[in-house]
């Protein structure tokens, strides 16, 4: 067939993602303790295959299900070992040192209570944190800030910062306010054309007013906000191939970091990555898969590293809308699913855990014949972090971040 | 003209067409209602496009050249490799390790040069991917409303295929597929679209077969569920709409053996559609309680009818149609209206675009919905009278902003609403100073103001433009002004 011809899977499809979204803002309780955690929530676009991230290799039925298209320890690429029954994909080695540090844990068979499988209704439960699709226009990360009292502004200039995004996610739609950043490569026009485009929005239109002010306080936060040549015959504007999607999300996660360690930057940040919907030739061992994966793993050893010291007071949840047929499809691929994985890592965690209530891979313990099985709630998960890390209470996480949710319990004991 | 005749030509020319441009209010003239309707008798014809190659011969071009660079890679691999072997000097016990470090370079010199080779035969698919780009752009600029190209720039979104993806064939596919149905009936749309190699590549069905076809008894390969799930959630019924895991499966089997001819073994129609028997699921299928008895593509043509005639359809095209070109929450009396010409009229889109410009709603003010980052783009274009573009600023410059042209991040294409896009007019700021610098030799913003617009502008901006400190700072407020950027 002829995906060989072209370029081949949606993985290219990093336009407009990448982007930091982040409140400017520190909880007030976590300050008074004398910590000032940071969060960093990022969204997988497209439905990770969990099973091809995170192997069950000590399920008797794993090989059956998979076939050559199993990750195995003994493999021609092995799969990194993390306890007597799972094993991670081998093109996250940073992610497996922080695992066996104690600073990454895995949840799996997981999920959000969607149970169709459209992406974009998935995307829409996963980010509202309402339990049906189109149910709000608001998303949890914006409602747990709402909800989060001030312990002051971060950027001392004022009480917004302001936003360049393509593509704003639901996840932090709201009236919390927050910042965006997305990676730059124009010129930015002046101080004074920016003065007096404000004035203008100011006296004719209040919502792009309110915009274009958020962006100038982001700018004058200094430093993060590279500049480039203005739209030249740039090689970079042809389609990425993976080197490119490597440099892009490390580029992108590890801005996030260096704007979240600042001691006047943001506390709470979230981004999306595209690309994981792959329908076809899936390549968890050696192609577009692990390759996503060592994308992934490189963004997790940028945001690391440019944390700094902030590292130890730091969380990083990644989660996707879905997971995918625990079967490979007919195109060596797979189709969409249900239960998946969600990687935690970060200074501040009590890791080296893989969390899971193994529903086993028989087709009679797969959903509807067909899915991993979901068994742990995430929001039980996201919870948990709201709660422990930056404390959210959980009457409110409960009512008004996921309603609905109150026989969800917090998960306990992530953070450390 | 009088000045509320004016203000609605304005208004005409933002929300239905590509923006003012010099002259086209007169173009307008006194009945807005009327023009528009008038323009899609006279939809324009791309002349140009006889230039391009067609999506089957593009997508040929492009896997020949990628055959010639993997040809050519292997020869240039083979080559080095036997280089280093000649030249490989007789090593001592104590080398062993320098002879493994000697060999791991060796190996890359052989991949390095593998690599040089390839790249000496260039991607004929970006080029292609330029000329369609321009050949778009140029008649959104040259057209005098708009409102035909917006109809073709919506379609295209709503069936949207990924140059990521396809590159080559997707100028092609919406010159082919969409541009050539948007005012026909929505089911010919439907078919062209769905039967296009582009869509059947971009939504994984060249290779899907059924476990019983002649080609998938034997294998493990088979079935893909996309393309029958983006087709009834995105294309015609809309999610939640009533059908099941089921009724994905049933419709993906009816969909088997909807394909492409290989391009390697066949010169003449090599990346055209075919239908191959060899991958179909035999037999009847039921999909939404209805039983298919067809035997080959007809199978799969009557669902995609019975789709078309959905009433669930109707109703997402009208939402879908009035939420683009009105209100982010359309007026419901609108959409019924248009929803109910759509089933009147079995789905004749030409006049269910009439519907919705013939509706007092559709011309309620104020001006709130905020254009999206291309229409606003061609919108600055076309107010300074330019006519033709670089496709590669150009493309780059949407790519910026959000909304690559043909480059969706999914199948859902770009979004529509103005959440989705207000956080990026800062970024806009970049892109309207950087075009005001190039284009203030040859623009005056007063002219803009006075002709283009017909003054039809808030005073604020004419006080801003007018106070500017340079001709690019007043460039750059006007274009960003909300005039500008909602329609």
């Amino acid at each position: 067939m002829g995906s060989d011809n072209h370029l081949p899977t949606r993985r290219e499809l990093l336009i407009g993602s990448g982007t930091l979204f982040a409140w400017s803002q520190m909880p007030r309780i976590a300050r008074a303790e004398g910590r000032d955690p940071r969060l960093l929530v990022i969204v997988l676009r497209g439905a990770l295959d969990g099973l091809g991230a995170v192997a069950p290799v000590g399920d008797a039925d794993w090989i059956s299900l998979r076939g050559d298209r199993a990750l195995v320890l003994d493999g021609k690429s092995p799969a990194l070992p993390l306890d007597a029954f799972f094993a991670l994909n081998p093109a996250m080695p940073n992610l497996h040192r922080l695992y066996k540090s104690g600073k990454a844990s895995i949840v799996h068979a997981t999920a959000t209570p969607y149970r169709e499988r459209s992406h974009f209704d998935g995307q829409d439960v996963l980010e509202s944190g309402f339990t049906r699709p189109g149910a709000t226009a608001s998303g949890w990360l914006n409602r747990a800030l709402l909800a989060l009292e001030s312990g002051g502004r971060v950027d001392p200039r004022g009480s917004r910062a302001l936003g360049i995004g393509s593509v704003t996610p639901l996840v932090v739609r709201g009236s919390a306010p927050v910042m965006t950043w997305v990676p730059q490569k124009l010129l930015p026009a002046s101080q004074d054309t920016q003065n007096r485009l404000l004035d203008l929005y100011q006296h004719t239109d209040p919502k792009l007013a309110s915009v274009l002010q958020a962006r100038m306080k982001l700018a004058s936060l200094d430093g993060a906000v590279g500049t480039g040549d203005p739209m030249s015959d740039d090689p970079t504007l042809a389609p990425p191939g993976i080197a490119r999607v490597r440099a892009y999300f490390a580029e992108a996660a590890g801005t996030a970091a260096r704007y979240l360690a600042k001691p006047d930057g943001p506390r709470v940040g979230a981004m999306g990555f595209v690309g994981w919907d792959t329908h076809i030739a899936e390549g968890a061992a050696s192609g577009q898969l692990y390759n996503l994966l060592g994308a992934l793993d490189g963004a997790f050893a940028a945001i690391e590293t440019n944390m700094g010291d902030a590292w130890r007071e730091t969380v990083v949840v990644v989660v996707t809308e879905f997971g995918r047929t625990a079967r490979i499809n007919g195109t060596q691929g797979t189709d969409h699913g249900t239960g998946t994985v969600a990687f935690l890592i970060g200074g501040g965690l009590a890791g080296g855990r893989v969390i899971a209530d193994w529903p086993g891979l028989k087709p009679a313990q797969l959903f509807e014949d067909r899915d991993l099985k979901p068994t742990t709630d995430l929001r039980a998960v996201l919870k948990g972090l709201l709660r422990d890390h930056l404390r959210v209470e959980e009457k409110v996480l409960a009512e008004t971040v996921f309603p609905g949710s109150a026989d969800v319990r917090p998960m306990p004991g992530l953070v450390g | 003209m009088s000045n509320s005749a004016k203000a609605d030509s304005v208004l005409a020319l933002h929300r239905f067409g590509m923006g003012p441009r010099p002259g086209s209010i007169a173009a307008v003239g006194t009945d807005p209602r009327g023009a528009l309707i008038a323009e899609l008798d006279r939809p324009l014809v791309l002349t140009a496009a006889a230039a391009l190659p067609s999506s089957a011969k593009a997508y040929r071009t492009v896997a020949d050249a990628n055959a010639r660079r993997t040809a050519r890679a292997k020869q240039a691999q083979q080559q080095a490799k036997k280089q280093q072997m000649a030249a490989a000097p007789v090593m001592s016990e104590d080398q062993t390790q320098g002879q493994a470090q000697g060999q791991s370079a060796d190996k890359d010199a052989a991949e390095m040069a593998a690599k040089q080779a390839a790249e000496a035969i260039p991607d004929p698919g970006r080029p292609i991917y330029l000329q369609e780009a321009k050949l778009r752009t140029e008649a959104a600029l040259a057209a005098d409303i708009g409102f035909a190209e917006r109809l073709v720039w919506f379609w295209s979104n709503h069936f949207c295929v990924s140059a990521n993806k396809i590159q080559s064939m997707s100028g092609a596919y919406e010159r082919e597929a969409v541009r050539a149905n948007t005012l026909g009936r929505f089911v010919d749309l439907l078919l062209a679209v769905e039967g296009h190699p582009a869509m059947l590549f971009y939504l994984d069905n060249l290779a899907s077969m059924g476990a019983n076809s002649t080609a998938g008894i034997n294998r493990s390969r088979g079935l893909n569920e996309n393309i029958a799930r983006e087709i009834m959630e995105l294309h015609t019924l809309g999610v939640r709409t009533g059908y099941t895991q089921d009724d994905v499966i049933s419709f993906a089997n009816v969909m088997t053996g909807w394909t492409l001819v290989p391009p390697g073994d066949n010169p003449e129609h090599g990346g055209a559609f075919t239908f191959n028997p060899r991958l179909h699921e035999p037999g009847a299928q039921t999909v939404l309680g209805k039983r298919y008895e067809q035997e080959d593509a007809e199978q799969g043509r009557a669902v995609l009818r019975d789709l078309a005639a959905h009433a669930a359809t109707a109703t997402h095209v009208a939402t879908k149609l009035a939420r683009h070109f009105v209100a982010d929450e359309p007026p419901p009396a609108l959409v019924a209206q248009m929803a109910k010409t759509f089933r009147d009229t079995e789905g004749d889109l030409k006049q269910v675009a009439i519907a919705m410009v013939s509706s007092d709603e559709a011309w309620r003010g104020p001006a709130l919905k905020l254009k999206r980052p291309g229409e606003w783009v061609v919108g600055m274009v076309r107010a300074t009278g330019i006519t033709s573009v670089d496709p590669v600023r150009y493309t780059g410059g949407q790519e910026l902003l959000g909304e690559a042209l043909w480059r969706p991040p999914a199948p859902k294409g770009y979004p529509d609403d103005e959440a989705s896009w207000i956080d990026g007019v800062g970024r806009r700021l970049d892109v309207a100073n950087y075009f005001a610098e190039r284009i203030t030799g040859m623009a005056d913003p007063q002219v803009i103001i006075e002709d283009v617009f017909g003054s039809e502008i808030a005073p604020e901006v004419k006080q801003a433009v007018g106070r500017a400190e340079s001709r690019q700072q007043a460039l750059a407020l006007l274009f960003m002004s909300a005039d500008f950027q909602r329609r």
